[in-house]
């Protein structure tokens, strides 16, 4: 099967980060994959060493530097880049692109486009006008139509020594999930199917608030039954954010929300996890800020879904305590003494 | 009562882009009837047995299609079915109790049969019948009583009605791409798609084609509007078809959808209104019926497979927006809207208008003002992307895109339904999004908005249906408010002028207070209670409030409320 495969067009991976890399190794089990990195130093390092970021590369991938070989070569194109470089990369790649490409995008986070004159910190309140999800940065910066996206429980170095594992592929085109799952598809990783692409998105952007909200508990040394109160009540303010958003209940409670949820909160390693932690031990955000070598997308989260709820005139408890904690100095315990003084009565009403 | 005159109209006659009748593609449909028939039952049987494979399912369509059609018959006849209606579907029921009688393969066979029989009534049904000549003779009665009705009407001299000082185009503003429509017309088929208000509607379209020297469409009109008889005799010979929206049946729907997807494919010029039905609210349509649009995809599909990617025919999807003063059905369309919305009730298609009130209604058209507009839209590939003059599809930076390629799967030309009924979507929220952007706003539309969240806001308490129950008498804006807030919020409207989100009838721009006072005047100028009016004291007031939310829905939807508050 795999030979016969291999003989179709290769499959693009666009971004050589951890998941990238995995991804590149998974899609390579049935395709040839073209591989694309930013730094040109990093291309060719992998092609001396065979290895990208610790992991080995399979003998089908080739890397490259060039981005408009990529849509040239390429029909079905996996953007895997940082958020906050996902819109610049689809500015270059976009001109390359044709209506027969089918992008499946791997990246958790939003893209804000802000008014002139201000930043995040700034700004009062965003609308959807200017919070996007990667498939429509996709959509507004080239004329594919076939998008389609990955979430889940996708730990990179976890699919990497081939632990159980699965995701979902998500778009509103049959055509995208069915080749999404026969492209990633093996004995030790299961796809699952989403038709609610923006839902799947967003339940995978929103999971890093409550991963942050999870690391505090664990540096105020509570246990499991304070991580079980907040993922669950978590899971329900994502479903509340997730529907002003634009998602429907159902992706929320898939793996790409709950699965996502739990295996992110249980993470020590993760950078979401880390700078919760850190926080409940004292330290500013600042502090934390200066020697975190990558960005935690979580952070950022924080602060634009703090600014949409405000435009819709929401009020996301984890979400806006999480606020003050970071921006505002409020300290994690204070927090935590808030929200358990909270008064709340209906557990769940979107069912 | 004054009427002010627009800005003299400075729309020529154009000249026909196709000379002779016999070149139209709805002439070569026509003449070839019997044989395009044949060939929309054929391929909608195959569509229909693709989507009902086993026979058990097939059956049980066909059980379901007689039940509904018999329970037509009995509960919703109109005059325009045939006679013998309730024969064919009494006779098709009992054949379909004796197969169960039959051996399998002689039960196949007659099933067929039934299915064929099924559908080809149906084709036959749907197809108009467009003869040249009396589409000539339709065309010039229309131009001819309307010119003789607008110059006795406007001159006020009975001697006046055999001028020719004014012509239709006097009356019926046409603005917006037309140039570009004319061309697209030759380069490829255009599938125009207009706003739907009033029955009047299908009418004004047939005389706007005419006018702007396109070959006739063929268009799907509802078939409620062949129980008038002054409309069917002018629907038939303009080429309409008929969609009947009482059947909902597979068979049925399956047929419509082929019928039009086929004369799309063979170059007939097509028209339907995607709103599927007049819009009750007055609102700019937000959801289009998917079906009909989704054949214009479909044909280009076709298209794109039989050719070999170097000439093949393109589809151009032009919207169409058609804004009046006056809509004479307001009261009972914004009745059937707020009786649906109020306790979710469904609503039977009628009309109460019969060719009498028309020609009335026709005559109060032509002897006081009230001008139509029609904007044409900018043309649109069958993804929604606009078009340049040459019918190139653009991307937003203005590169062009091959449309074939939407339909690529590895390198090839595919069908896949459900990837089309995506496509079919994203077209239908592209035509709705033209539909805001090309809207001409009238000084009728918005006094009427105006007023009517002027009022929406003194009462925050109340929800709309409580609102609308207050007694008329109570509602009275001081006339220096209203001037105040309808300057503030014309402002804003030529701010999204500038950015391109919306229209503006020339009327609107000038003094205000004569603006205004041509809002008022015009705002459902033949309704027997007025919207919108000032009283004794010179404030404004209103007669008929739930007609008045009907004209400012025209308005809503461009998030204005705030700037009224």
């Amino acid at each position: 099967m795999i030979s016969r495969n291999l003989s179709d067009k290769p499959v693009g991976v666009v971004g050589a980060g951890n998941f990238g890399t995995v991804i590149a190794n998974f899609l390579a089990r049935h395709r040839q994959v073209i591989l694309y990195a930013r730094d040109e130093k990093a291309v060719r390092r992998m092609e001396e060493t065979h290895e990208n970021r610790g992991y080995k590369l399979n003998k089908h991938i080739r890397p490259t530097h060039d981005l408009a070989s990529i849509a040239r070569e390429c029909d079905i194109i996996f953007p895997i880049v940082p958020s906050e470089h996902f819109r610049s990369m689809m500015k270059k790649l976009g001109p390359h692109l044709h209506p027969y490409h089918i992008l499946i995008h791997g990246t958790k986070g939003f893209d804000i486009t802000l008014p002139k004159g201000e930043t995040i910190d700034t700004v009062h309140a965003l609308s959807r006008q200017q919070v996007k999800t990667m498939s429509e940065v996709i959509r507004e910066e080239s004329v594919v139509v076939r998008v389609g996206c990955l979430a889940g429980p996708n730990l990179s170095k976890e699919l990497a020594q081939r632990q159980p594992s699965a995701t979902v592929v998500a778009s509103p085109f049959q055509e995208v999930i069915q080749i999404g799952k026969r492209l990633l598809r093996n004995d030790r990783f299961q796809v699952y199917e989403n038709t609610d692409l923006v839902g799947v998105e967003i339940a995978g952007v929103l999971k890093n608030i409550i991963a942050i909200a999870s690391g505090c508990l664990s540096g105020l040394g509570y246990g499991e039954n304070a991580k079980g109160l907040l993922i669950s009540r978590g899971a329900v303010e994502m479903v509340y954010l997730g529907r002003i958003l634009g998602g429907n209940t159902k992706a929320f409670l898939g793996v790409a929300g709950i699965g996502d949820l739990v295996a992110t909160c249980n993470s020590p390693t993760s950078r979401n996890f880390s700078v919760g932690y850190r926080l409940a031990k004292g330290q500013t955000l600042k502090e934390i800020l200066s020697d975190m070598e990558e960005v935690a997308e979580g952070i950022k989260t924080v602060q634009i879904v703090k600014k949409c709820a405000e435009h819709y005139k929401a009020r996301p408890l984890i979400t806006d305590t999480l606020y003050k904690v970071l921006f505002e100095g409020m300290t994690v315990q204070d927090a935590v003494d808030y929200l358990m003084r909270y008064p709340l009565n209906v557990e769940i009403d979107f069912v | 009562m004054e009427i002010l005159e627009e800005k003299k109209n400075k729309n020529i006659g154009y000249k026909p882009i196709l000379e002779g009748i016999p070149d139209w593609p709805v002439y070569q449909l026509s003449k070839n009837r019997k044989e395009f028939l044949e060939e929309v039952t054929q391929k909608a049987i195959e569509e229909i047995r693709l989507l009902r494979p086993s026979r058990k399912q097939l059956i049980d369509e066909l059980e379901t299609t007689v039940f509904r059609e018999q329970n037509r018959i009995k509960r919703n006849r109109w005059r325009v079915d045939p006679k013998d209606d309730a024969r064919f579907w009494s006779r098709i029921k009992n054949e379909l109790i004796e197969l169960s009688n039959k051996p399998t393969d002689e039960a196949g066979k007659k099933e067929e049969e039934l299915l064929y029989e099924i559908v080809h009534r149906y084709a036959k049904e749907i197809a108009g019948t467009f003869k040249p000549r009396s589409y000539k003779f339709a065309r010039e009665v229309i131009k001819f009583w309307f010119r003789r009705l607008l110059n006795g009407a406007r001159v006020k001299k009975f001697g006046a009605i055999f001028r020719s000082q004014y012509t239709l185009q006097d009356k019926i503003h046409i603005v917006g791409k037309v140039k570009m429509l004319r061309r697209l017309a030759k380069k490829g088929t255009v599938v125009m798609v207009p706003t739907h208000f009033s029955n009047l509607d299908s009418i004004l379209i047939g005389w706007v084609i005419h006018s702007l020297g396109l070959p006739a469409f063929i268009y799907g009109a509802g078939l409620n509007l062949f129980n008038i008889s002054i409309f069917s005799y002018f629907m038939n010979s303009l080429g309409a078809y008929k969609v009947d929206r009482r059947k909902k049946n597979l068979p049925y729907l399956e047929t419509l959808k082929m019928y039009s997807n086929l004369a799309i494919q063979k170059g007939a010029h097509s028209l339907f209104f995607p709103g599927g039905t007049r819009s009750r609210s007055g609102k700019l349509e937000k959801q289009l019926k998917l079906g009909l649009l989704s054949t214009a995809i479909e044909a280009q599909r076709n298209l794109y497979l039989a050719g070999d990617g170097t000439e093949d025919r393109k589809i151009f999807v032009v919207p169409v927006t058609l804004n009046y003063h006056f809509v004479l059905e307001a009261p009972d369309l914004i009745e059937d809207y707020l009786q649906v919305k109020g306790q979710d009730r469904y609503f039977a298609e009628e009309d109460n208008y019969g060719s009498f009130t028309l020609i009335k209604f026709l005559f109060k058209f032509f002897t006081k003002g009230s001008n139509i507009s029609v904007s044409i839209g900018p043309g649109l590939d069958v993804m929604g992307n606009y078009v340049d003059d040459e019918g190139n599809s653009l991307d937003a930076e203005k590169r062009p895109i091959n449309t074939r390629e939407y339909f690529m799967t590895a390198g090839v030309v595919s069908v896949d339904k459900q990837r089309e009924n995506e496509y079919t979507r994203m077209l239908a929220s592209r035509v709705v999004s033209e539909y805001h952007r090309i809207n001409r706003v009238f000084a009728s539309h918005l006094v009427a908005f105006i007023a009517f969240e002027m009022w929406v806001q003194k009462y925050p308490k109340l929800d709309l249906f409580g609102f609308l129950r207050l007694p008329e008498e109570e509602l009275e804006i001081p006339y220096e408010e209203f001037r105040d807030t309808f300057k503030r919020v014309r402002k804003e409207i030529y701010r999204m002028v500038d950015d391109g989100k919306v229209h503006i009838a020339t009327h609107l721009k000038g003094d205000v207070d004569i603006v205004i006072r041509r809002g008022l005047e015009n705002v459902g100028i033949f309704h027997l209670k007025r919207p919108l009016l000032r009283n004794k004291k010179g404030n404004i007031v209103t007669q008929d409030l739930k007609v008045l939310y009907y004209y400012h829905n025209r308005l809503a939807g461009y998030d204005l409320e705030k700037f009224v508050g």
